[in-house]
Order: structure tokens, then sequence, then C-alpha cells
């Protein structure tokens, strides 16, 4: 008796979005089935890796950072390096300096960093900001400015500052928006009402829904992922179905098991291997649980994740 | 899916005797479909009835303990698909793996796995299994299962020459190993060895269709300590294949794949870490029982057993840490004491923020409830009383420093803390964890 399979389809999609312009665009989600369950049905556009830069350059970078930048002194070479990144698909400047209680980089001076690697390269490009909800306002209006006609993702319009974000990405420049929430289905889905609300097409939100190095919590990802999926798929909730990115490098290397010096801990080996398994095994449980694009930095974990990716689909 | 109630009472004699102990048959019947009590509470159900419902009443998925003693484990029993259906309750397992055809220092690198053992909340974070692959040559291979059983963890017997099989059967006697090594060629022989040795039985084929036919085919023989195997050459295959077994028996009720499943990440990645630590964290995450590498490092480990700790964590019960005092950066008793509350993640968060300003500091853990600062506030489990309380009992008899930092999120507390402290410098620390750092230095 052969096994009686049962596809589980549904009636709803997740959101098809796409990033850039022209030939290398890039189109994340589109699923009608549960994250990576391609011997179910479509899933849609399979999961997209961007690479991530800093304004700050490579400060404290392990050696497999700065060997593949060798050469790169701003960000804009830097850039041009990382869309060649075998596995890339998009490209994403962090502007980390711009943090007022960092290095405080003017609004101007990120504004010409962005436009710089928006020059420098063809793929897609994210912009990340310094997680000061004023600051980020302020800088996503310039460069969303800036950049008008790219078609870029900003990351991220919170529930603090989502409506001068939403104005100025959503409606002013018809650039994407991404909506921040914690590791919360109901603030998520709060934040994308708020967002359309204002004006902004769902179809040009897509959700970061918080995220957290494996061991760090990562049950609250898993979770919050899961019942996102199952409303926006399940009970075809339009106001759940924006895709999800998920920034995993700044987490992934920010956590001790990836930070501490060997001679510290001698017998844990390399540092670098442990923030490369960190950032992978993170990005790979992102991708299990739903995540449509995810952010790594480390040109290892971007083959590895990419390979995963195309075995899967 | 699990009977309801009222199918259950449809086969009571209705008489409400009492006998089980229930006032009437239907509050039996309840219970029973609850899992709150045994059928055979009952003693008036003829045996043919009670055979039938103990089939539909079982789980979905078996529970199959594999190992012995204090290296025991258990597999299966989950009941949900998603952890916040209700909770994991298997954690999956990871495997080394040693063969004969494998070079000795291939070998050497693979049984040096087992340095990896640490704590981690509470729990023992090592490689709990050895697969010990055959590849040919008996001899070698035998010497190498001895070799494994003497390390203190339970082995997998990859292996499907019955010969052979037997002879590791009877090195590891009474271990309860899994004899992983049974398909449709040789699926009653297998079977009868696993019995015979009281070992649990890999199951493996080409496709499910092959895989679900043995499995029916081994059932009739009455056996039924069974895993899964899906390993195949591709990841794709592999994570189809698991998934579609997990959803069978969970959500259509298919008890032909109610079983633990095993995947072999080292055959699918061979040589390549980086993936097979990808491919472990995907199975972790999506229905890997057993997940075998070819060797573990702390590298993979540490995301690996972090990862596996949150997923199998009870979404009803939050993690927590030990309370008492965590000296961080060489702090010592002079040095300024922190208080936060005992729920993993804050504690994580917290001392790693502590542990990059590289300032000497005693975290003080109280017992919170196992809830975050605002929570645990809320709900009175971290309150001036509780904190003066446990400053009083634990800290002040062992550290002579007399400052005392509050977490910014209850910065309300300050004046009465001070006021149940009195010789204490009581101050309000940040908000936020990742501004500590700051704070500090600047202190
Ligand atoms: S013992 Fe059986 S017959 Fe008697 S009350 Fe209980 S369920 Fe009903």
């Amino acid at each position: 008796m052969p096994f009686k399979r049962t596809p589980q389809k549904f009636n709803a999609a997740i959101n098809a979005m796409t990033l850039g312009t022209g030939d290398n665009a890039v189109t994340i989600g589109g699923a009608s089935v549960l994250p990576l369950y391609s011997f179910d049905g479509d899933i849609g556009n399979a999961p997209k890796i961007g690479v991530e830069i800093s304004d700050l350059g490579l400060e404290g970078e392990c050696v497999g950072m700065t060997e593949f930048y060798a050469g790169a002194s701003t960000p804009a070479e830097m850039a041009a390096k990382a869309e060649k990144m075998p596995g890339a698909d998009f490209v994403c400047l962090r502007l980390e300096g711009a943090d007022p209680n960092g290095h405080n980089r003017s609004v101007e001076e990120c504004v010409e960093i962005a436009k710089a690697v928006a020059g420098a390269i063809s793929l897609p490009l994210v912009i990340e900001g310094c997680k000061n909800n004023e600051k980020d306002a302020e800088l996503f209006e310039k460069i969303a400015a800036a950049l008008e006609g790219k078609n870029v993702l900003f990351l991220s319009a919170k529930e603090e500052n989502h409506k001068s974000v939403g104005a100025a990405v959503g409606l002013a420049y018809a650039q994407k928006v991404g909506a921040e929430s914690s590791v919360d289905i109901n603030l998520a889905k709060q934040l994308n009402v708020l967002l359309t609300q204002l004006g902004v097409k769902a179809e040009n939100i897509a959700m970061n829904l918080g995220s957290a190095a494996a061991g760090y919590g990562f049950e609250y990802v898993a979770s919050t992922m899961d019942r996102v999926k199952a409303a926006a798929l399940g009970q075809n909730d339009a106001m759940l179905q924006m895709p999800v990115i998920t920034p995993v490098a700044s987490e992934a290397w920010s956590v001790k098991e990836a930070m501490v010096d060997e001679a510290d801990f001698p017998e844990w080996g390399p540092q670098e291997d442990r923030g490369v398994r960190m950032e992978i095994a993170t990005a790979a449980a992102c991708l299990a649980c739903g995540s449509d694009a995810v952010i790594l930095k480390h040109p290892r974990s971007v083959a590895t994740i990419s390979a995963m990716v195309a075995a899967l689909k | 899916m699990a009977l309801k109630g009222l199918d259950i009472f449809k086969i009571t004699p209705k008489t409400n005797c009492k006998d089980c102990g229930n006032p009437t048959c239907m509050a039996f019947a309840m219970k029973v479909a609850q899992g709150a009590i045994a059928l055979d509470k009952c003693p008036h159900l003829s045996d043919e009835v009670k055979a039938q419902l103990s089939e539909a009443t079982a789980p979905p998925m078996k529970t199959i303990k594999l190992g012995v003693g204090a290296e025991e484990h258990t597999l299966g029993g989950e009941t949900v698909l998603a952890r916040h259906e209700k909770t994991f309750v298997s954690k999956n397992l990871f495997a080394f793996t040693v063969g004969d055809a494998m070079s000795d220092e291939a070998n050497e690198a693979a049984f040096a796995s087992t340095v990896v053992d640490y704590e981690r909340i509470g729990e023992r974070m090592y490689v709990e299994l050895i697969n010990v692959k055959f590849g040919g040559d008996s001899a070698r291979y035998l010497e190498l299962v001895k070799r494994a059983a003497g390390l203190g963890r339970t082995l997998i017997l990859s292996v499907s020459d019955a010969a052979v099989a037997k002879e590791a059967l009877e090195l590891t006697k009474g271990t309860r190993p899994l004899l992983n090594g049974a398909s449709a060629a040789n699926a009653a022989e297998m079977a009868a060895l696993a019995k015979e040795y009281a070992a649990l039985l890999g199951v493996s084929a080409a496709n499910l269709d092959e895989l679900y036919d043995t499995v029916a085919e081994i059932e009739k023989t009455g056996f039924k300590d069974l895993v899964l195997d899906v390993s195949s050459a591709s990841a794709g295959e592999a994570f189809a294949d698991a998934v579609q077994i997990r959803r069978a028996a969970l959500k259509n009720n298919d008890r032909t794949f109610g079983y633990p499943s095993l995947v072999d990440v080292g055959a699918i990645a061979p040589g390549d870490e980086d993936m097979q630590c990808a491919l472990a964290a995907l199975f972790t995450v999506k229905y890997g029982s057993i997940v075998v590498m070819e060797k573990m490092s702390y590298a993979s480990a540490l995301p690996l057993y972090g990862l596996r700790q949150n997923i199998f964590t009870d979404p009803q019960k939050p993690m927590r840490v030990e309370p008492g005092i965590y000296p961080l950066n060489g702090a010592d008793e002079n040095s300024v004491c922190a208080i936060t509350v005992d729920f993993a993640l804050t504690y994580f968060v917290v001392s790693g923020e502590m542990e990059r300003s590289g300032v000497p500091v005693n975290l003080l853990i109280s017992d919170a409830g196992g809830y975050s600062v605002l929570t645990a506030w809320a709900a009175g489990k971290f309150s001036a009383s509780s904190i003066a309380k446990f400053i009083n009992e634990e800290v002040a008899p062992k550290v002579k420093s007399r400052t005392l930092i509050l977490p910014g999120k209850v910065a309300v507390l300050q004046g009465e803390v001070a006021e149940k402290l009195p010789d204490w410098k009581v101050v309000v620390g940040t908000r936020e964890a990742i501004e500590l750092v700051k704070f500090l230095k600047e202190m």
C-alpha cells in the first residue's frame, strides 16, 4: 500500500515583493505553502540572501571578512565586493555610525554614503538604520529622496516612528518599508495595520518580526513566525501576508559564543568559526521557520546558506 | 486524531456502576479522552472493545527509549507540529560518526567530539550518540564498536549485514542501542535481531512508499521500536521526508509513520562542517529526532545546542537560571552588584552586555518565577521586599560592596529598596541591556 501523501495547500499566499529595478531586481515571498515545503506546492521565490556591510567598515572584523574585502576602504568599495560574494542576492548597508550615542554621523554624510553605495552596485539595496528611532526617521527620509526610483527597502519602521518613516519612505518616495516588531504576532499585525492606514500599500511592506541568535530566545522567533505564517496562509490574513526579512548577522555576531577570544576560551576554538556557525545555524533556523530573506555578512555563511536554499527548492 | 469523549462513551456499558471511581460512564469517557485515566480502569469492557479503543486512543507518535541508565534518552511522543500549539517533548539527539571505512585520522577526529561537554541552563550539552558505520571490514568495525561502547554514550550501529550486526549487538548487549540497518531486503531478519537484543531498529528505503511498506511489514511481526532513517543524498529529499512523516503521524493520524526520524547530515554534506551545521539547525527546528554529523566541535555545538534548548522549551514554562551571585569579568566581593530576574533570556542578554563592558560586576539573579523584569514586577515577584530579602539573606553575607544597581525598568522601586536596605547605595541602571556597556564604563 503506497503512502498516502496529503500536501498542505492554502488558498492564500505570502505577498511577492520586488526590490531593485530592471534585470537585477530580486523578488522575495510568494509562497502558498509553509516555509520551504516545496514538496507541497509553490514556494514562490526561494529565500534570498542579503550581504550586510557597515558604514563603519571592517572595525573588529575577523580575518575571513578582512581578506574578502581586502583593498576596499570605503562603504562603496565594500559594496562592490559584497555584491560579488557568491550567493549574494542583494546588498544591505547598515548605517551603524549614525547612532547619536556612538559615532553620530550626520544625516548628510549618511546620504552621501548611501548614494555612493547605490552607485557602486547593480543588485538591489536595503538600508538598515542605527536603531535610534528619531535618527532613523530623519535618515530614511533623506536617503529615500536621494535614491528615488531605485526601489530600496528600509529597515525599519517601528511603532514609535512608523508615521514619519511610512510617510516618507512608503508614500512620498514610493520605496519599500520594513515593519519591525519584537517577536509578537499581534504587534506585527498592528504595525502593518497602522502603516496601511497611513496609505502605504500592503504589497510595499516587508516584516522584520524580530530576531534572536540561536540559544538567545530563539523560541520566540520560531513561534512568532510559525503563527504569522499559519495566520497568513491558513486564515488568509492580509495584514500578515507580508514577506519576512530577518537581519541575522547583527544578532549572531554579537553573542558571547561568537565574540570571545580563543585566548579566553581555548577549548571553544577559533572565534571566526564560532561566529560563522552561529550565523549559519541562526539563518538556517530562521529559514525553517519562515524568513523569506535573511541578512548575513560572512562569505562562508552566505555561501552555505545559499547552497542550502538551492538544495531545498 | 484522538478519540472524542462521546465516541468512548458509546462503547461503555452505560450502567454508571462507579467501579472505575467515576460517578458516571460519561465522566469516565471524558477522562479517558483527555488521557487522564487509563481505559482498563473500567472492568466491564470486553477485551475486544479494549483492544480496539487502546489502538485509537494511543498517541499518534510512539515514545521510544534509547540507551539505558543515565544514558537513557526519550525519542518521539510528539503531539503537535508547532511548539506554540502545546510543546515539543523529546529534544532531538546528536551523533558523530566513526567507521571501518574511514581513515584512522578521520576516526580520531570524530572521537574528539567527546570533548564537547558542558552545561547550559541546567542541561548537559554533549553528543549523546555515536554512529558506528560498517563499511565491509568486520574485524575493524567490531574494534570500533568496542571502543565507542566504552565512551559512556549510546551507539547507533549502522550495519545492514545481519551476521556483523549480531556480533556488534553482542558487544553492546544490555545498552539498548539503535541497530540502523533494516530495509525492504532484510526487514524480517533485522527485526528479529533487534527484538532478540532489545535494540531499536532503524529502517530506511529508497523512497517514502517503500519505507511505508517496510514499516508495515515489520509492524506485522509485532516489533515496533522503530526509527525512520530519512537520510538521502539530497538535503531537499531528506527534509521533504522528515516533514511528511511527522505530518502524516500527527496531522493525519497515520500511525505507520508514527515513529521518530533519523537524518545523517554528515552523509548529505561530507567534509562540509558549515553545511552540516546549517542542516543540523534545519532538522532541529523541523522534525529530525536524531541528527547524525561527521563530528561535533564547539563551534557547531554552541549554536546548535542553544537552538535545541530554545525550540524544546515548554512555552508554558519560561527558561530559568539558578538564582545566585554570578561574578563577571573577574568580580570579587568588592565589586558593584547589579540585580535582575531569573528569566534565562534576561540573564543571557544582561550578562553578555556586562561581559562586553569589561567592568567587574556581581550579577545578582533573584528568584522571580522565571519572568522578565516587567512581568515579574507586575506579578509581585520582583518587588522591593523580594529584592531586600534576597540581598539580606543571600548577598550581604558574601559581598562587601554596598552598591546595588537596579534595572532601569523598575526605577520606581528605588526609594522603597533604599529604605529597606539602609546601608546600600541603590542606583538605577539602564532600561535596555544594550546601554549597559556605556553605563558601567562611566560608573
Ligand atoms: S466502571 Fe465502567 S461501567 Fe462502571 S461507571 Fe465506570 S465506565 Fe461505567
